[in-house]
């Protein structure tokens, strides 16, 4: 346990040394979160009650939104990347060498640098939206409790996704065009596009109990009260099934992509 | 009891390759085949062959990250690749071209992580930390990242990083590989006095033949998968046709001499060259030229181990 400890440290530390883009993305996340506050208010005022929602609940989720941007990193980086050029290069083989699993290794070193956007990317510009805007907050310990256990959940899903695009880069030496469909994909499934509570009848359901939903709805949903009791049970329970699942996809692509180094020598 | 033993292993390997529009061919390449040899625990053992030889795949095979396709392996009284990550905390592997450090990280905090990774008790830890620190002179260094340090520097930063676990085994691969003569020679000493010490068995792959010569008793030569000697340094240069040459200085100009045993190579005014089989002596040759010529002095010449290797590879 200290050792996953010792490696998240250590990646949350990393990150915390790129102060000047902290502050320039925190910046960013809250132009944004003012824009869309705004768009989303014209919204619900066309259409009250839209998914559900009332008007407080849809700027409320703008700005979860842009707190979850670069904690869950829906559109890339983090320690795939780098993991994903280490068998590139070849390296990746020392990491064999090592008495420890290279997922959990990596996945440690996510959660590390989640932490730390959670702290700065996340927590700073929810408490402008508060400031700017009527925002709701959890109704509870309990539901912050769910809040965050689902916001590492996320994580940990965004964290096989982003692997698995990683990972075909060793294949396909380029993966611009998995990573660009990757990227369109988890805009769009995550709610980060407009919520998936407005997604028409059908789709809705559909997107609903895809692995991107973790991103930032089944959160969302917990914060805004719009999960409760066996929902909020169930919309976890959903998340560990795909985060479950989609680690064991990436063990298996694992063990076959560095199958492949072990070979080619090096 | 020998700590690694290896019968008659084998690592084949499938290549695929595209043989028309969509038709593949399959064929087998094989890595290794019939490798056998055993090494005691404490020895220094070089093992060396030209590229593609086959002695990665053997490393490899020998840490358990590759399954061998057929054969017997033990190293540490394990199966490696059943029981890859117990037999990691008893070795340690030392890449000269790639590091097991982290970039970002002072040297300190790497070796830290490294004490979890290994589970290091913090006793032996400080202990290991200590020693290294100082026989390696990285005293002033372990607060640097590990992307500002010399190659010199971060070479002895990863032999430090691969022995705080004190493992029973040290592989080295190119160790010395663009380090400076001085460097070189250091890390040279430093290795055998830890051979001498802790006993720690060193398996040393290379290209310097020089590395070979200054730390290994024993050296393997592989070639095309197989082992083409396997023996004492001093052997190797006797063994595979190697020659020793005497060069005779005469008196006056003569011609070829004409002793048992040894040829005469060449001949340039009263300079003569006379080879004979390394693996005899040169006592009867020089009492023999001694006897029927006059002579006015007399050198010995060993052969060079490169060009005894490059016959052995030829030969493969």
């Amino acid at each position: 346990m200290s050792l996953w400890l010792a490696i998240a440290r250590r990646a949350f530390r990393r990150y915390s040394t790129y102060r000047a883009a902290t502050l320039s993305g925190i910046f960013t996340n809250c132009v944004f979160g003012v824009i869309y506050s705004y768009v989303y208010l014209a919204v619900w005022a066309a259409a009250p009650g839209a998914g559900g929602y009332s008007s407080q609940d849809a700027v409320t989720y703008v700005w979860l939104g842009q707190a979850l941007i670069m904690t869950v990193a829906l559109w890339g980086g983090g320690t795939t990347e780098e993991l994903a050029e280490r068998i590139r290069t070849g390296d990746v083989v020392i990491d064999l060498y090592r008495p420890v699993g290279l997922i959990g290794w990596y996945l440690a070193g996510d959660l590390g640098r989640a932490a730390y956007h959670l702290l700065t990317r996340g927590l700073v510009p929810l408490l402008v939206g508060a400031l700017l805007f009527d925002i709701s907050a959890p109704d509870g310990p309990v539901t912050a409790v769910a809040v965050l256990l689902s916001v590492a959940l996320a994580v940990v899903v965004s964290f096989t996704m982003r692997f698995l695009v990683a990972a075909l880069a060793f294949w396909l030496l380029d993966a611009t065009g998995p990573r660009l469909l990757a990227v369109v994909l988890a805009t769009f499934l995550s709610g980060m596009a407009v919520p998936l509570v407005i997604f028409p009848d059908g789709l809705r359901e559909v997107a609903l109990v895809l692995p991107w939903a973790s991103f930032l709805q089944t959160p969302a949903d917990i914060w805004l009260g719009e999960r409760t009791g066996w929902s909020t049970l169930g919309g976890l329970g959903l998340q560990v099934f795909w985060a479950g699942a989609l680690l064991a996809l990436c063990a298996v692509v694992l063990t076959r992509a560095t199958r492949k180094v072990v070979v080619q020598g090096g | 009891m020998s700590i690694i033993e290896a019968r008659d292993l084998e690592r084949t390997f499938a290549v695929r390759r595209r043989a028309g529009r969509l038709r593949r061919e399959r064929s087998t390449v094989h890595a290794v085949r019939d490798l056998s040899f055993s090494i005691e625990a404490g020895e220094m053992v070089g093992y060396i062959g030209p590229n593609g030889a086959g002695k990665s795949t053997t490393i490899k095979m020998l840490t358990g990250i590759l399954v061998p396709t057929a054969g017997h392996l033990r190293v540490a009284g394990l199966d490696p690749s059943a029981r890859r990550t117990e037999l990691a905390r008893r070795i340690g592997v030392v890449f000269g071209q790639r590091t097991t450090l982290w970039w970002d990280l002072p040297l300190r905090d790497s070796f830290e992580l490294l004490q979890r990774i290994y589970r290091v008790p913090p006793a032996t830890y400080r202990r290991n930390l200590d020693r290294y620190v100082e026989l390696l002179a990285l005293g002033d260094l372990l607060d640097t990242p590990v992307r500002q340090l010399s190659l010199g520097q971060r070479m002895r930063g990863d032999i430090t990083a691969a022995l705080l676990h004190d493992p029973d085994i040290l592989y080295l691969d190119e160790p010395t590989i663009g380090l400076d003569v001085v460097s070189k020679g250091r890390l040279r000493e430093f290795l055998r006095a830890l051979n001498d010490e802790r006993g720690t068995t060193l398996l040393l792959t290379t290209h310097d033949l020089q590395d070979i010569e200054a730390l290994c008793s024993r050296v393997m030569v592989v070639d095309h998968g197989t082992l083409v000697f396997d023996g004492p340094l001093a052997g190797l240069r006797s063994g595979g046709g190697a020659r020793r040459t005497l060069v005779v200085d005469l008196v006056d100009e003569a011609p070829p001499i004409d002793v048992p045993g040894a040829s005469t190579d060449r001949v340039e005014g009263p300079r003569q060259w006379l080879s004979f089989p390394a693996d005899a002596s040169a006592a009867p040759v020089v009492a023999a030229v001694a006897a029927a010529y006059d002579v006015a002095d007399l050198s010995l010449q060993e052969p060079a181990i490169e060009d005894v290797i490059r016959e052995l590879y030829a030969g493969g």
